[in-house]
């Protein structure tokens, strides 16, 4: 039986800023100009919109008055990177329940022109008297577990980062577009050790905004519909003292995240064409993959050689270049490119004949979502 | 010379934990209708919500779970250290602390055996660190 949710709502729309360092201007601004460039994309006029999510904006409030909005139906996310899959799927929700029709869903970070640095006095937690602070240090912790556990190698996670960068380099606008090698990641200074500065997520302004529909309206506009297809969800709070970490690299949890996403759009792991994983820090890479299913457990390490993840390798994963090369949206500009990826034309960074694109985040929050062609 | 690292933030919850560690003793909150350990402590039991609860000092050794160095401070107290050991400590009864590992750390591996070491960092606070059994 058809699961009763798989294919009701589509991406309609999708809008970026440019990415980098604007001190000149604030979240609103960006947020705002994020949402001019996903109406022109998709042909919508902002009258059609009739529902609104919007995470790391001070203000829900303020930013449906600058926009002119009156919605039918909202929801405010805090500023986590783990929302990003939550709102598309709540927009998704939403729309199947009747209580919106067409939802914007707006994203915007400050990080980089604001100096925000993720640790220390800024994000305060019990083990500061320890110095142990700043989510890539949970990612440290774990990754030296998987070290240990199943003989994975930084040589190995360098193939995440070389491969991500490469991407980036065939991405309008990304941020970090010069290649590196597997030598360059070796040998780039410790964050955390053992992971290096390449294995961190990038800090940069800038804003997305998707516009999502009810499906039987989908093809009234300017781009080729994005089908919502199916999503899961699982959290893990249970250690959530240490932050952004799980002794166990949230591997349950992102499995049946994936198996929901799976079941509800009707499709197998082998009919994946490429994976967008959050990449706050390149261990996740490693974790999401043996968390749905793409490798054994224990082997993402053996699994990323050689260039499965890159384009034209078996897997191709965040083909922007992610967060760690193209632009740190927090998993909102992956959800994007998958959308874009969908649509086609992308150049050398076309995924050959693209039908169906996952999206995951395997963090306390873990979701997955699953879109296909219109 | 006044010391530089960040403090403990007063917190009812935890006086225990820091007044134990003044004492020389690794305490956990431990529930007294379930018998579940926790860390960091809270003011019902996560297993069973009962808000009966007690401290214990740890029993069997806490072993290694992962371990990393700092090369960056985010504070300046630690600029001097680095790089800077830290630990993921799993306590006997399975809460997890995170904390330093002192000592030689040559012979880290996952699963190693530690001993608890007090470290009087201010008269009124003494941080819980791991050394290698
Ligand atoms: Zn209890």
């Amino acid at each position: 039986m058809t699961h009763p949710l798989r294919n009701q709502a589509a991406v309609i729309g999708v809008g970026t800023t440019a990415y980098g360092n604007f001190p000149h201007t604030d979240e609103y601004g960006l947020a705002a100009e994020a949402f001019r460039n996903a109406l022109a994309d998709g042909g919508i006029a902002k009258h059609q919109i009739d529902g609104l999510v919007t995470c790391r904006i001070p203000s829900y409030v303020r930013m449906g008055e600058i926009l002119g909005l009156d919605p039918a139906w909202s929801l405010t996310l805090p500023p986590h990177g783990r929302m990003s899959g939550i709102g598309i799927i709540e927009a998704a929700l939403a729309i199947a329940a009747g209580q919106a029709s067409t939802v914007a869903l707006l994203y915007a970070n400050i990080g980089r022109s604001r100096r925000v640095n993720y640790g220390g006095e800024e994000s305060p937690n019990i083990w500061d008297p320890w110095g142990f602070t700043s989510p890539g240090a949970a990612h440290a912790l774990m990754f030296r577990r998987h070290m240990e556990l199943y003989g994975t190698t930084t040589r190995q996670l360098a193939e995440v980062s070389v491969a991500f960068r490469r991407h980036a380099g065939l991405t309008p606008g990304a941020v970090m577009r010069t290649p590196i090698t597997i030598e360059d990641h070796e040998t780039a200074r410790f964050i955390t050790e053992p992971l290096r500065l390449l294995d961190y997520c990038l800090i940069n302004d800038g804003a997305v905004c998707l516009i999502v529909t009810k499906a039987d309206r989908a093809r009234d506009h300017a781009q080729p519909p994005v089908m919502v297809s199916g999503f899961g969800a699982r959290d893990r709070f249970r250690s959530a003292s240490i932050p952004n970490f799980d002794l166990e690299f949230w591997h349950d949890a992102v499995a049946e995240a994936g198996r929901q996403a799976r079941e509800m759009a009707g499709v197998d792991r082998t009919d994946i064409d490429a994976l967008m994983a959050y990449d706050n820090f390149s261990p996740t890479v490693l974790f999401s993959l043996e968390g749905l299913g793409f490798c054994p457990r224990g082997e993402a390490g053996r699994f990323v050689e050689g260039g499965t993840i890159g384009l034209g390798g078996a897997l191709p994963m965040n083909t922007d270049g992610g967060h760690l090369s193209n632009s740190y949206m927090q998993g909102w500009a992956l959800n994007v490119e998958a959308v874009r990826q969908l649509r086609g034309g992308n150049g050398a960074r076309q995924v050959k004949d693209a039908r169906v694109i996952q999206y995951v985040q395997a963090t306390p929050c873990t979701r997955s979502i699953i879109y296909t062609r219109g | 010379m006044s010391y530089a690292k960040p403090l403990p933030k007063p917190d009812p919850l935890m006086a225990p934990f820091w007044d134990g560690a003044r004492a020389g003793r690794l305490l956990v909150q431990t529930c007294r209708a379930c018998n579940d350990a926790h860390f960091p402590p809270g003011p019902v039991c996560p297993a069973c919500l009962s808000p009966d609860q007690e401290w214990k000092e740890t029993a069997g050794p806490p072993t290694l779970q992962s371990w990393v160095r700092f090369h960056r401070a985010y504070w300046d107290g630690f600029r001097d250290d680095r790089p800077y050991p830290v630990c993921l400590v799993q306590l006997a009864e399975g809460p997890l602390l995170v904390s330093n590992l002192v000592g030689d750390a040559a012979g880290a591996r996952l699963g190693a055996e530690l001993r608890v070491v007090f470290d009087a960092v201010t008269p009124e606070v003494t941080l819980p660190k791991f050394a290698l059994a």
